[in-house]
């Protein structure tokens, strides 16, 4: 770090040379002690998977004694735990499928053209994004009950829209504003219909902001608890209502419940590297 | 950029239109009639009024957890925008350590948020978790389920670890659209590091901040899941939020007409503030264009 942050201290403000040495340093130890803070919870979830229930309430110890693997086979094996996984992926895979789809239109729309009610709407959109879920966890449990979607993928996959496809629809109008509208042009003067451009010229074009609008949705839903708990039972229960349930149970195994944690971890963790220099823009809804 | 009239493009919205009213509109209307209507079971409504509201605003139960949220939303803001801030300034800006920061930072942001619960909650105690387990040596009285204060406290920083990295990221992204000349006129104004900061960093950062603080309320002011896991709202009714709340009024206790009232008034509260937020937001967007 004292590298990265001694190449930036020449076009930097401070004056005298004995000062730059000074910040430098305070840089990477602020910078060392914040990443510490947040890495340390998670190094114990991970330091707990791989010890054995009775390691883990018999010794306290920094690191595990006998590393195993138990924990992780356990839950690979066990259908009731990984079909959790199973479950929460088709939803999570469908909603961010349906949010992109829909959202993709309407994002050009909203950057493109000015039309009635447009303002109004692009913020009605935020406020559903705003809208607390337990507001709308009774209400979605009878919906989906009333037409016989309830404990099914699609159920929850659709409610997550509540709050993925005005996300979906920012991100992208954040990333349209960003290409000249003489390519539009261009193109239809070239003879291309609306939807010949948009799926040749345009989508290329935007390619790391569907990118970008596709991780966030895959995210939100994913992280989601309250409403896909409430819409699932048997069928579709997604993975964090099986750490909860496990959480309540009398004899909780907890070397098993920090081994499913982890493995919540795996897919964003997996996919954050190739987003990184877009995490801002997409957490403030294409807005930076 | 100049935009088009072009009264055909509701076309292109009308999907959106369409999803959303079902995702929406109808749930909300769901609330709505809850709200205004009393039931004695069998499915049979009855026009009440305003009975609910009048209820609630007379309920100290409401008021009480209004407060607690209120509190706890303060707090966090109070903790996490200048924090954020002041992570921000201190990561490096080139260099092969940009992304590792980047991307460490980020992962509390993309863990489930019952996982975040689980993670705290094992963390926090005393007999196996490596902060309560500390504490317990240090021979300072903690217990997250159990003590008033303790439970607050871990709930805090709780949330400012899953939290801090959102605005900081923010930030970052403000700082670095700064360009380098308006740092060297400052260095031959010999201006101060928090002269360069005052007028120089901070204004540039309005704009993202004004969008972290609007992400930050709204997503705290319905948190839900991190304290349900941790703390389950107790010990007795201290950590027991908005959210939390109106999930025991309408989905433990079944009080359709109370829960509904609750909800529209949570929501409004929610919207209000988020309006002002915006607004500030559009303002400032065009003021840079």
């Amino acid at each position: 770090m004292a590298e990265a942050t001694a190449t930036r201290i020449p076009e930097n403000l401070t004056a005298g040379g004995r000062r730059k040495r000074v910040r430098v340093n305070g840089s990477a130890v602020v910078m060392t002690a914040y990443l510490v803070f947040l890495m340390l919870p998670i190094y114990w979830l991970l330091n707990m998977s791989l010890k054995t229930n009775t390691e883990i309430l018999s010794t306290f110890s920094l690191w595990p004694q006998n590393p195993t693997l138990a924990n992780y086979a356990t839950i690979l094996t066990d259908p009731s735990w990984y079909m959790g996984y199973v479950n929460s992926l088709i939803y999570v895979g469908l909603n961010t499928v349906i949010s992109v789809t829909v959202a993709l239109p309407a994002a050009y729309a909203f950057s493109r053209y000015s039309f009635l009610g447009d303002k109004h709407l692009f913020f009605w959109l935020l406020t559903n994004r705003m809208a607390p879920p337990a507001v709308f966890a009774l209400p979605f449990f009878q919906l989906y009950s009333s037409v016989g979607l309830f404990d099914t993928h699609i159920a929850v996959a659709l409610a997550h829209c509540l709050f993925n496809v005005p996300l979906a629809v920012w991100i992208l109008e954040g990333f349209m504003r960003g290409v000249p509208r003489e390519i539009d042009e261009t193109a239809y003067i070239d003879g291309y219909s609306f939807p010949r451009f948009f799926v040749k010229i345009f989508m290329p074009l935007i390619a790391s902001g569907i990118g970008v609008a596709a991780f966030f949705c895959f995210m939100f839903s994913w992280v989601e608890l309250l409403l896909s708990r409430t819409l699932t039972s048997v069928e579709a229960k997604p993975i964090a209502a099986t750490m909860t349930r496990t959480v309540s149970a009398s004899g909780l195994d907890w070397g098993v419940l920090a081994a499913a944690g982890v493995l919540t971890i795996v897919p964003g963790a997996l996919v954050i590297w190739f987003v990184r220099n877009y995490i801002a823009k997409g957490f403030a809804l294409g807005r930076v | 950029m100049e935009k088009t009239p072009n009264q055909k493009a509701w076309l292109l919205v009308l999907p959106v239109l369409v999803l959303v009213c079902f995702s929406a509109i109808i749930p909300l209307m769901t609330v709505v009639n809850y709200a205004f209507q009393d039931s004695f079971g069998n499915n049979q409504f009855f026009w009440a009024g305003l009975m609910w509201f009048e209820d609630l605003l007379a309920s100290d139960r409401m008021w009480n957890a209004l407060g607690r949220q209120v509190v706890f939303t303060g707090i966090i803001l109070a903790i996490q925008v200048p924090l954020g801030v002041f992570v921000a300034l201190h990561m490096p800006k080139k260099g092969p350590w940009v992304s590792v920061c980047l991307v460490l930072m980020a992962l509390p942001l993309l863990i489930p948020w019952n996982v975040v619960g689980t993670i705290w909650q094992i963390f926090g105690r005393v007999d196996i978790g490596l902060l309560g387990y500390t504490f317990d040596k240090l021979g300072i009285p903690y217990n997250y389920t159990q003590d008033f204060f303790s439970a607050w406290a871990t709930l805090i920083v709780m949330d400012v670890w899953h939290w801090t990295s959102l605005v900081a990221l923010l930030a970052y992204a403000g700082l670095k659209s700064i360009p380098d000349a308006y740092y060297q006129a400052a260095r031959i104004d010999q201006a101060s590091r928090w002269k360069v900061f005052r007028y120089i960093e901070l204004p540039k950062m309005a704009g993202v901040l004004t969008i972290a603080i609007l992400l930050r309320f709204m997503d705290s002011f319905k948190i839900y899941t991190e304290p349900f896991v941790v703390t389950g709202g107790g010990p007795g009714n201290a950590t027991t939020f908005l959210s939390i709340d109106l999930v025991k009024m309408a989905l433990g206790q079944f009080d359709l007409g109370p829960a509904g009232a609750f909800s529209l008034m949570y929501f409004l509260v929610i919207l209000a503030v988020s309006w002002v937020f915006y607004t500030v937001m559009v303002n400032l967007e065009k003021r840079e264009s």
